[in-house]
């Protein structure tokens, strides 16, 4: 019975693991179509997503399967209900880069400015859910701990690209509109990596049964 | 109403082998406790204690206290003291060759009653506080025999409380009987903790989840822990706890 359990944990574990792979393959082609503006690419990106929500409903399955059938407690309970939890974060953190990618389909050309801080903040922000997930697999409490860190730095980010896009659609009244849809744009980013951080979470509840809030 | 327990030092031997070593527990009165832990653990030894049961098998010994709202059990004696503390066993064990209605009523009949009005009264009382008079009203004369598994377990519960007991020890009581059978256990046990101090032996974790209110771990004769069974089962203070709840040995 322990052999099967810890076999449904190791899935779920893989689950996720190709669950942010996806999402990442993902942001990354959003954030691609964005620099280039390129609709048909975002276009193709929105579809993509459909393969995010099934993971999502993979994961259900197998944990609703798990808690059927193994009866898991105390920190296998907490390993599986957390899950559950991720993949819903991840769903949403899906959901946020096609959202970027509907932006895309909206803003009329050509971009106001080189894009420098928003492909920085999508970068560290994947990384975070890289980071996130790793601690998950490997119930790492310091990696976990460390995606606060790592949150402040989006968080700062996203305040810099907000007050330059000010400076900007101060100057040129004109691009206020496409000025709006890159300041939601980072603000998009500045959400996944408060995902990111709802990762670390689970992983210290499951480690300590304990509440902590890295997105302070 | 159940009274409380409270076990001090207490420890006990199958000739030279060490069963119990040490045990310190309270028992809340008016709460179902589970006591788990893998084979070997010194779990029934220690509800058999409780009883003075133990001390009844040739070579055994026991040492320390267990005190029985408020008074020790081994300054009383062992027939009265089984009065107040019914047991049942994981085998459901009707007595063959009587009837369901003088099964009910054999440990009230041994203590003296004979009235036969009253016997009858304990009779309904005690098969309805056992789930079982509905089901048996019309075959009191029947043999304990004649019924299924469960409704012979729910039988010996009834003959356990007729002698109104006010702590009733239950040794896997549901461990022989189908999914249905053991929900009407669990239930009735649920129901009985209003009037009765429950202790329940069991190895189904998922068992003392749901109806026990604390649950003991038992380990190589030790407690390891007790608690609220919401902590044990969720967040165990104890490594050895997790481990065993956890399915990781025993």
């Amino acid at each position: 019975m322990r052999q099967t359990l810890n076999e449904g944990q190791l899935f779920l574990i893989q689950l996720l693991k190709d669950m942010g792979n996806e999402v990442e393959r993902i942001l990354q082609g959003c954030m691609k179509s964005l620099i280039s503006l390129d609709r048909k690419q975002a276009g193709f990106w929105i579809a993509e997503d459909q393969k995010v929500n099934d993971f999502e409903r993979q994961v259900d399955d197998e944990c609703v399967r798990l808690i059927a059938t193994q009866q898991p407690v105390a920190k296998d309970l907490r390993m599986i209900i957390s899950a559950m939890k991720i993949s819903t974060d991840l769903e949403r953190m899906g959901d946020l880069a096609i959202d970027i990618a509907k932006i895309v389909q909206r803003i009329e050309g050509p971009l106001l400015k080189q894009l420098i801080d928003i492909p920085l903040m999508a970068e560290k922000a994947l990384g975070m859910m890289r980071q996130g997930l790793e601690a998950y697999a490997n119930e790492d409490m310091d990696l976990a701990h460390d995606l606060a860190v790592l949150d402040d730095q989006v968080d700062h980010l996203y305040k810099k690209v907000v007050r330059d896009l000010l400076v900007i659609m101060t100057d040129k009244p004109e691009v206020l509109d496409q000025g709006m849809y890159l300041a939601f744009v980072g603000r998009y980013l500045e959400r996944f990596a408060d995902h990111a951080t709802n990762i670390g979470e689970n992983v210290i509840y499951i480690s300590t049964a304990g509440r902590q809030d890295l997105n302070k | 109403m159940g009274q409380t327990l409270s076990v001090r030092q207490l420890e006990a031997w199958y000739g030279s082998n060490k069963t119990l070593k040490g045990i310190n527990m309270e028992v809340a009165s008016n709460h179902v406790t589970a006591i788990i832990g893998p084979s070997g653990c010194g779990k029934s030894t220690f509800v058999r204690c409780i009883n003075r049961m133990h001390e009844t098998m040739p070579g055994t010994k026991v040492k320390g206290e267990i005190v029985l709202d408020g008074e020790s059990i081994y300054d009383q004696d062992p027939v009265a003291l089984r009065k107040m503390v019914g047991m049942v066993f994981q085998k459901p064990n009707p007595f063959p060759s009587m009837s369901i209605y003088e099964n009910v009523v054999a440990g009230v009949r041994l203590n003296g009653m004979r009235n036969k009005q009253n016997l009858q009264g304990i009779a309904e009382k005690s098969l309805r506080m056992a789930a079982l008079w509905d089901e048996v009203k019309d075959r009191l004369n029947y043999s304990g025999m004649s019924l299924s598994g469960g409704q012979q377990q729910r039988l010996c519960i009834a003959r356990a409380l007729a002698v109104e007991p006010s702590v009733l020890l239950m040794d896997e009581p549901a461990s022989a009987l189908d999914p249905i059978a053991t929900t009407h256990i669990e239930e009735l046990v649920r129901q009985l903790k209003e009037d009765y101090t429950i202790l329940i032996v069991t190895h189904n974790m998922q068992q003392a989840a749901r109806i026990a209110d604390s649950t003991a771990f038992f380990l190589n004769g030790e407690l390891v822990e007790h608690g609220a069974t919401s902590e044990i089962f969720t967040n165990p203070n104890d490594k050895r706890t997790e481990d065993y709840i956890t399915g990781r040995f025993g």
